[in-house]
Order: structure tokens, then sequence, then C-alpha cells
């Protein structure tokens, strides 16, 4: 990659979700949005390093992407349904891209709007996924087809539908009203930590990196919503162990890793936010986990703020994997058979966690054998290389324990 | 924009016809939103018609055969889908339990009073 193409991608990256989310506030249609938005990023890679990057690079793309909108709706000559608002435009003619109209002060950041359209509740789960990071996030569909191991075609696909519905269901380019925008916002924040999450598993792309950049945002966009502050904050401190996280190619755990690797400014800048989400508040889901992630990384932990913050959080979303989570604090004060106490509650056979952490309790409490078939039915379940490794051995070493009692 | 709501009910339901419709739910249908509006018989009475290579195949009962059946379609008027999930919403809470709601965007059409 050359040096005027390293420094078109940071502009890239930069601009993708303002310029495109402009472009559906004027047109209505992602598809067209995209399409004109591609030209104006390419017009803008063959121009620039020739002529020097405009002043207002915003502008400059918005105008360039505009005027090949309405001229391919020309061709299609479909313009006077599509929106009459251009009607107007066209009337003045087109504008030059350098026209003093596009200050970058003018030009609204309309990509909230974008995001709680590519989020609405009204499109599959791996539709919001796939098309907030193409469209907020600019990756392309490769990239997102190579994140999530499908074909390149069934993601072109899955994308497709999704605008095609936007566009034929009349789903909103719009912020949600008061009344609803709690449940519009977990939804939206929901998809975000979900590409975190999917991060950390492969590496084929980085997901996780993405997810915190579309999370730098979402805060900065909502300033005034905690939850989106915190979800931010959650982010940067688990992905500033990443590091440490793996050691050839192993897991390790939490206790015995390596804490000069954390990245301590990352964690320095989560726990400000923390700070300041905490600040406003109201105690959402995710101000929650980062409290109680933020608790993880003290030594020795305080386990019983721990297994309090839990219930809270049990209490706010009724998840049988938070429950799992409390049960592993509570057997650190009360002991591994508290734990499973918990434990036998839930309903999660087909969750991979809940066998490991069942299997390390009953190892714990001297139930070996039982331990032993509970390792064997993660391993079944285990998805990554590490934790199949990790699984494996701890499955060896109970098998030994089996075999040496009388 | 136009939408249909396709309202199906569970199947089994035998006083149908003889039922009247909820006043809550009659207000509604009323509401400047609604641009027409049909109930429907129950399944039982459906005759399906199907083109066979130009020829007219007719089958007793409904095309689709599931637990629920349609019930009835409701046209609405709303700006986008989150006010037209908001009126379906609102009708749903006064349908019967089991009741379900399909919204579905409008292409064009015309509907004389029923």
């Amino acid at each position: 990659m050359t040096g005027v193409s390293v420094a078109l991608d940071a502009v890239f990256r930069d601009q993708w979700g303002r310029v495109l989310a402009t472009l559906v506030g004027i047109f209505g249609d992602i598809e067209l949005a995209e399409d004109a938005a591609a030209e104006a990023f390419a017009i803008a890679a063959e121009r620039w390093p020739r002529d020097g990057e405009p002043a207002n690079p915003t502008g400059w793309l918005v105008t360039t992407a505009r005027n090949r909108a309405v001229d391919q709706l020309r061709r299609q000559r479909v313009l006077a349904e599509k929106t009459k608002l251009l009607a107007r435009d066209l009337e003045a003619g087109l504008q030059p891209p350098e026209a003093p109209v596009d200050d970058a002060a003018t030009i609204a950041d309309e990509r909230l709007e974008l995001v709680f359209t590519c989020c609405h509740p009204a499109l599959a789960l791996d539709a919001q996924v796939a098309l907030t990071l193409r469209t907020l996030g600019g990756l392309s569909t490769d990239e997102i087809a190579l994140a999530f191991l499908v074909p390149t075609e069934t993601m072109s696909k899955r994308l497709t539908r999704a605008k095609h519905k936007i566009r034929d269901a009349g789903i909103p380019f719009a912020v949600p009203p008061d009344h609803q925008l709690p449940d519009r916002l977990a939804a939206v924040l929901a998809v975000v930590y979900l590409i975190f999450n999917q991060g950390w598993g492969g590496g084929r792309v980085d997901l996780a990196a993405e997810a915190i950049h579309l999370g730098r945002a979402l805060a900065a966009l909502m300033p005034d919503e905690p939850e989106a502050t915190a979800l931010l904050a959650l982010m940067l401190l688990h992905d500033a162990r990443r590091a440490a996280r793996t050691r050839d190619g192993q897991v390790v755990p939490l206790d015995d890793q390596d804490r000069s690797l954390w990245d301590t400014r990352q964690l320095a800048e989560g726990r400000t936010l923390v700070q300041r989400a905490v600040a406003r508040g109201r105690r959402g889901p995710y101000l929650v986990q980062v409290a109680i992630a933020d608790l993880h990384l003290q030594q020795p932990r305080d386990w019983r703020q721990i297994a309090a913050l839990y219930q809270t959080l049990a209490h706010q979303t009724r998840s049988p994997i938070v429950e799992l989570n409390r049960a592993i604090a509570v057997a650190e004060i009360d002991g591994p058979e508290a734990g499973l106490t918990i434990l036998d509650r839930l309903d999660l056979d087909h969750y991979r966690y809940f066998h490991s952490t069942r299997a390390e309790l009953l190892r714990r409490a001297g139930r070996d054998a039982e331990a032993h078939q509970a390792y064997r039915r993660a391993l079944d379940l285990a998805q990554t290389e590490p934790e199949q490794r990790f699984l494996a051995d701890r499955l060896a070493e109970t098998t030994l324990a089996c075999k040496t009692l009388p | 924009m136009q939408y249909a709501l396709l309202a199906y009910d569970p199947v089994g339901e035998t006083d149908r016809v003889a039922r009247p419709i909820p006043d809550a739910l009659a207000a509604l249908l009323g509401g400047p939103n609604v641009t027409g509006w049909a109930r429907l018989h129950t399944e039982e009475s459906a005759t399906t018609l199907r083109n066979d290579d130009g020829r007219v195949l007719l089958t007793d009962g409904p095309f689709v055969d599931s637990k629920e059946y349609l019930a009835g379609l409701i046209l609405i008027e709303a700006a986008n889908l989150d006010g037209a999930l908001a009126a379906a919403e609102e009708m749903l809470q006064q349908a019967r339990p089991g009741t379900v709601i399909e919204v579905r965007p409008i292409v064009d059409g015309r509907l004389r009073g029923a």
C-alpha cells in the first residue's frame, strides 16, 4: 500500500459513515447512497493525491456523491418520485464540489439516524450487525463475510435484502421518540457489543477494534446516554487485556495473566468513562457490567461486591448467563457447593461455559467423576482451538484423578 | 405510506361470526388512519384456486395449512414502519390472546367498502 492510499484509508474510515448518513438523509435509499458514496471515494482516491486534499473533505465527498446520485437518478428517470427536495437543487443546477454551501459545520451529522435505521428491530439481528458494519463501520462485504465465516455471496444477499426491506417497508431514518428510545438504544448497543464479542473469538477481521470504533462514535453522538458511554468503557476494559489473554495459543485465566501486558492507557480511559457515566446517575446494565469488569481487575478481588452487582444485573436483564457468573462469585465466597446450587437451577445445557464452569466447581468440590463428565460436555461444545486445548488439558487431569480413586 | 395488517387467529374458533367486534377494537377500526378493513370467515370456508399450467384446479380449504389462519385484513395509512407497528400493536392489545398480526407495506391497490 502506498502512503497516499494509507492516508486515504484513514479519511475513508473517518468519513464513510458521515458521508453515507448524509446521503441517506437526502435520498432515503441506502443502496443509492452507498453506490454514490463509493464513487465519490474512488474519485477522491484518484484526484486528491494529484490536486491535494480539499480544505473540507466531508463537504467535498458529500457534494461529489450527491452529484453522482443525481446523475444516476436522472438516468433512471425517477427523480421526481424519489425526492422533491432534490428537484430544487436540480433547478439550480449541480453544485461544484468546492461550493461553499457544504461547509462542514452546515452538514448535520446524521450517523445516529443511520444507526437506528440499521438496528431497527424489524430487521433480523444478523442483518442489523452486517448493515451496521457496512454503513457505519465502512467494512466491505468481503470483510464482513470473512469475519462471520459465511460466503461473500451469502453476506451480499443478506445486506441487499436488508436494504430493500428498509426501503420497501418504510423503516424510518430517524432517532426514535423518547418513549421508544430506551428499547431502541438497547438494540443498537446490543449490536455493537455483539460485534465486539465476535471479535474475541476468531481474529480474522479485527471486529473488536471495529466495535470500539463504533462505540466511540455512539458515545460521542449521545453524550447524555450513560449506557452508550458505559458500553464503550466496558469494551475498552475487556480489550485492554487482549495481549495477555492467550499465551502460546492457550487461554490464560485472568488470575494467571501477565499484568504488564495490559494496556494501561486503555484501562485508564475506560475508568475515566465509567466515572463520567456514574456521574449521570441512572445505573443501566452496561454500567453495572463495566463496574463488575473493573472489580475483576483489582487484586484481591472483592467477590462480595461482585456477587451483589451480578444480583443487580440479573434483576435488570433476567439473564441465566448473569446468574451463571453470580454462581462463580458466590462459590468464591461460600464455597463450590453454594455455586453449584445456583447452577442447578439454570437451563443452560446448550451453553459451553455453563459446562466448563460447572466442571470447575465440581472439581473444586472434589466430585471428580462428575467434573470429568462436565469437562467432556464443555469440550464437545467448545468453538475455538485455545478453548479446546484448555478443556482437553482439564479433561486429562480429571481422568487421572478418577483413575487414582480407590 | 400504506400498510396492510394481516390478522391471524388460532384455528378452532367456531363462534367467530356470532362474536361481535369488541368496542375498543371497533373504535380503532373507525380511526382516520384506517382506510379499509375486512373480517374473514374461518379457514373452513376457504376455497383455493391454483393455476396449474393454464388449468384451474380447485381445492377445498385454505392455501396455507397452519395453526393460525388469515382472519382479517386492515388497510392503514402511516408515516413509516414505526407508525404502522404502533397502530398494529394498539389493535393487537384489543384482540383475543393468540392473535398474530403481520404488517406488510402496500405497493398499490384499491378497496371499496366491504
